[in-house]
């Protein structure tokens, strides 16, 4: 019973330990912070494999420390945690050897890595977050922790991307807390539980309920970037590629999508927000985020910011899944968070190489780098195909299951017509990066070339973590009906949350 | 063991005289003494956890004849408070003024301060409390002056003047109510209060004087200059103790005194005042361009929060969701005491090192100094109210408790001061953290002085994740007429 009650803690611990030591490290002992890092990642990895079996087994790990009267830090491990916190360590892992191998000889990397593990425990903290409040707890760390990491290049452009990057979250946090303390003084310490727990408390007035489900949602929609709070996930591409990797895959803007689940299923329960008549709105803004993050993506030249409005719009498959009430639709949302997060940080990654190895920034100095860095860029292709949904890559799976569930819920109407769209707009602004990348002849000499003679395209720090990545979802679209899939894993969480 | 509560008092007092005529070891006077402090302070939290409310009368006299003390949860929590703060910044201060020909003037009125925060915490009679006032600004307007340059010197004149106007104030009202009931014992004088003119004039009085002691919006105009031109030390305990043992009095007299006369009408008044303090200081803080200015009216917005406190505390009926509030001031009133004395002890860690605080200026302060960046933003935190500071906490029950109250206003005014704080202080963290021209010479930190990160680290972490026992104490042993 004892680890039971410390398995979270731990977890937790795991992440910050280190990020505290290296706080403390020289610049110079690059050896010690490398495996500070890789123990701690190495070790998460571990122990969340210990909490996926013990909660598969139906053991309950929580945590309880009571900070207020009526303000208890709880940590919890269901099933819908669980999913979330496997996502985050293993990119984690994948991504601090990508950060080692990316920020080689560069500044302040004590100050880098001491926040990347901050950020990485807030990230595991919300998601193993067992009541509203812990959760707005770590949504704020989130914010603080991340905030130095954009910065952190200390270009005049990367001041101003964090600052912008901090008015919206933190604006946003504020908002969530109004809208969490409102709630909570109404219906009492808001623990989550599977199918709901507010259809059962007494007394409560519809209309404020809207009003509060407004004020969350907005909390959360400007880390989720739900359009038109998502003005800051382009201006914060001013980040280091790790760091822009962890953002979009897993940390920040998951979070938001993550509390938007928390709050639609955990605390409102689907069918009463459903009986709310709140799932419509919320379906009408994910709707309209993902065509329009699709559109903006489009025209942009730069690599990185592409990407960025890529994000915007593949988020909201999570918040639109979530809007559409049926078992399904409910699969495709919450598989597309594990989904969008392999495809999209394989994306950055590759990226990053080419600002790194070749100086690459530009869609339109992509000419041939096919040829010249294919190991890069094949994992490049496999994100890309996965995001317009090709099968046998994972966003076919995700895809499939939010049609599937638009059917059934009787919302094919408006659903499919936008996946369609989507798709359609996916392939027109990736297609033509690969068919650059892959068909079009190469410069005479590239902007910069700074790869290390070797037998590889790049540093091997950097190639091996999108190849990863590249297979991981790859073999997520291919092993998805296998046993002991992450797709099973969410069927066992869709089938709890309807009653 | 009730003797215990006469040392906070008289050992400071006593120790003033010995640095005054031992000036050759003025600094182990000084430490010692705020150690001893610390020692008695645990020891009094500790009785009061332990048997309850402690009163005591001195001299063998009886209630309303000798010097009447008294100590509940409240005084206890906030004496602590006072000791721990008082010894970082006398262990800030051995460094602060080593070589410096003020340091001699220093300590004996420092230690004489100490005494006077202690008096007033204690004391149960208002001509007592009247006497440790006039203590307390005569020694802080000294221990201003001791601050470089003419500004300094300015300051202290007019803090002196309005200090002698303020307790000129309450010593009337403290005639009036002794002319009419006859004595100036607070438990006699609770019991006896009557809803009539003279007690209403009593209060105003009672009320103008303190507001204008600790600096409530508009009276809060002297406060910049004072606690920006003070030394470090000095500045850290006025913002972070002299306007808060302040407010704890007026605290004491609306609550436990003039309970029976006071009004919603006349608390929202205050929580009016408080909500506009929140926004003008923060305001003045955005535009401040140093350091310790910015520290200061970061102060007068914080002393703000206390006041929407306040405004709800004194109208809500007595059970549990009181007892909340009041246990949410007390986190309030402790992080920011702690945050406020480890932001200011940083600034003069920077002022000293980098010979200047301009804000604008500060490019390079995260490479030369990063222990003292380190304390500063975690004091940030603190004073915003992010997790995992006490301030977020408390802020949490003040914006629970006016949602459940209905006073919009409340919610509005704390979100809003909220934002604006988190502008001042981002605002100087991304100065600090830019990378600054290089024609500084470059400084490197040896032997970083830690009592800014300690009062930092209590602000944020201690009181964040282990204020609980502070709830349970002022459950169990009460406090604030509860």
């Amino acid at each position: 019973m004892m680890l039971n009650q410390w398995l979270p803690l731990l977890i937790l611990a795991s992440s910050l330990v280190p990020g505290l030591l290296i706080f403390y490290l020289s610049e110079r002992r690059s050896g010690l912070r490398t495996w500070l890092n890789m123990s701690g990642a190495v070790l998460k990895l571990l122990l969340v494999g210990v909490m996926i079996w013990g909660v598969f087994h139906e053991q309950v790990y929580e945590s309880r420390w009571t900070l207020a009267p009526g303000l208890e830090l709880v940590l919890h491990a269901d099933a819908l945690s669980v999913l979330f916190v496997t996502l985050s360590t293993v990119l984690w892992l994948v991504t601090t050897v990508y950060a080692i191998g990316y920020l080689e000889r560069s500044p302040c990397r004590s100050r880098f890595f001491g926040f990347f593990c901050l950020c990485v425990t807030a990230t595991v903290g919300l998601a193993l977050a067992g009541n509203l409040f812990t959760f707005v707890l770590f949504y704020e760390a989130l914010t603080l922790a991340t905030y130095p990491l954009v910065a952190h290049k200390g270009t005049p452009e990367a001041v101003r991307g964090a600052r912008t990057y901090l008015a919206y979250t933190l604006g946003g946090g504020m908002v969530l807390l109004v809208g969490t303390i409102w709630l909570q003084t109404l219906a009492g310490p808001l623990e989550f539980a599977q199918g709901g727990i507010l259809e059962s408390i007494p007394g409560l007035d519809p209309t404020t309920l809207r009003w509060i489900f407004l004020l969350l949602i907005v909390g959360l929609g400007v880390k989720a970037a739900l359009v038109p709070l998502h003005g800051w996930l382009p201006q914060a591409m001013v980040a280091p590629a790790p760091v822009s990797a962890l953002l979009h895959a897993v940390a920040v803007v998951k979070a938001g999508a993550f509390g938007i689940v928390r709050v639609v299923y955990d605390v409102y329960g689907i069918e009463f927000s459903a009986s709310l008549g709140l799932l419509g709105p919320l379906g009408a803004a994910a709707a309209l985020t993902i065509v329009y993050g699709s559109v903006r993506a489009l025209s942009q030249d730069n690599l990185k910011t592409r990407l960025a409005y890529s994000t915007v719009s593949q988020v909201s498959y999570i918040a639109l899944g979530t809007a559409i009430l049926g078992p399904l639709a409910t699969v495709g949302g919450l598989v597309h968070l594990v989904h969008q997060g392999l495809m999209k940080i394989t994306l950055f990654f590759a990226a990053g190489n080419y600002a790194e190895t070749l100086g690459i920034h530009r869609v339109s100095e992509m000419d041939g780098v096919g040829r010249r860095m294919p190991g890069t860029t094949l994992a490049f292709t496999v994100g890309a195909l996965g995001m317009i949904g090709v099968p046998p890559v994972a966003g076919f799976i995700s895809k499939w299951f939010l049609a599937l569930g638009s059917v059934e819920a009787g919302a094919a109407a408006w659903v499919i017509p936008v996946l369609m769209i989507s798709s359609l707009l996916n392939a027109l602004y990736f297609l033509p990066i690969l068919y650059r990348a892959w068909f079009k002849p190469a410069p005479e000499e590239w902007p910069l070339d700074s790869s290390a003679a070797g037998p590889l395209e790049t540093a091997g720090a950097l190639l091996w973590p999108p190849v990863a990545t590249a297979v991981l979802a790859l073999a997520a679209g291919l092993l998805a009906a296998a046993p002991f899939s992450h797709l099973e894993w969410v069927q066992l969480i869709a089938a709890r949350e309807y009653r | 063991m009730t003797s215990l509560l006469i040392l906070p008092v008289a050992l400071p007092l006593l120790m003033s005289l010995l640095a005054l005529i031992w000036p050759a070891r003025v600094n182990q006077i000084g430490v010692a003494t705020g150690l001893l402090i610390v020692l008695i302070g645990s020891a009094i939290v500790a009785l009061v956890a332990g048997n309850g409310v402690q009163s005591q009368v001195l001299g063998g006299w009886q209630a309303g004849l000798g010097i009447a003390l008294y100590a509940d949860g409240l005084t206890a929590v906030m004496l602590l408070m006072s000791a721990l703060i008082g010894l970082a910044a006398s262990t800030f201060a051995c460094r602060y003024f080593a070589g410096k020909p003020t340091l001699v003037q220093f300590w004996p009125l420092w230690l004489l301060l100490q005494a006077a925060i202690s008096a007033l915490l204690l004391s149960a009679d208002l001509f007592n409390l009247y006497v440790a006032l006039e203590l307390l600004g005569l020694s802080a307007v000294a221990l201003t002056a001791l601050g470089s340059g003419r500004a300094a010197l300015k300051a202290a004149v007019d803090y002196l003047l309005l200090g002698l106007v303020g307790s000129l104030v309450f010593l009337a009202a403290v005639v009036l109510i002794y002319a009419r009931y006859g004595t100036l014992d607070m438990l006699l004088l609770g019991a006896m209060l009557q809803a009539e003119p003279i007690t209403w004039v009593a209060l105003a009085l009672f009320t103008t004087s303190l507001m204008l002691k600790c600096a409530l919006f508009p009276l809060h105009f002297w406060l910049p200059a004072v606690h920006a031109n003070a030394p470090a030390p000095v500045s850290a305990a006025l913002s972070a103790l002299v306007v808060k043992v302040v407010f704890y009095l007026l605290l004491r007299l609306w609550v436990d005194l003039f309970a029976p006369v006071i009004t919603p009408a006349l608390a929202s008044v205050l929580g009016v005042l408080g909500a506009a303090a929140i926004l003008w200081g923060s305001f003045c803080a955005i535009r401040a361009e140093r350091l310790k200015l910015l520290a200061a009216y970061s102060t007068i917005a914080q002393l703000g929060y206390l006041f929407l406190f306040f405004s709800l505390l004194v109208v809500m009926p007595e059970g549990a969701q009181r007892q909340l509030l009041y246990g949410a001031l007390l986190l309030f009133a402790l992080t920011h005491g702690f945050a406020k004395s480890a932001l200011f002890l940083a600034a003069g860690e920077v002022q000293q090192r980098l010979g200047h605080d301009r804000i604008a200026e500060l490019g390079g302060f995260a490479r030369a100094l990063p222990t003292t960046l380190f304390a500063t933003a975690l004091a940030g935190i603190a004073l915003i109210g992010l997790p995992p500071s006490g301030s977020f906490l408390a802020k949490w029950q003040l914006m629970a408790q006016a949602l459940s109250l209905g006073h919009w206003y409340v919610v509005l005014v704390v979100a809003l001061g909220s934002l604006l704080a988190c502008i001042y202080l981002f605002r100087l963290l991304g100065c600090a953290f830019s990378p600054g021209l290089d024609k500084a010479p470059p400084v490197v930190e040896r032997r970083a002085q830690l009592s800014p990160v300690m009062m930092a680290l209590i602000a944020t972490i201690v009181l964040g994740l282990g204020s609980h026992p502070l709830w349970q104490l002022l459950a169990d042993v009460g406090g604030g007429g509860v």
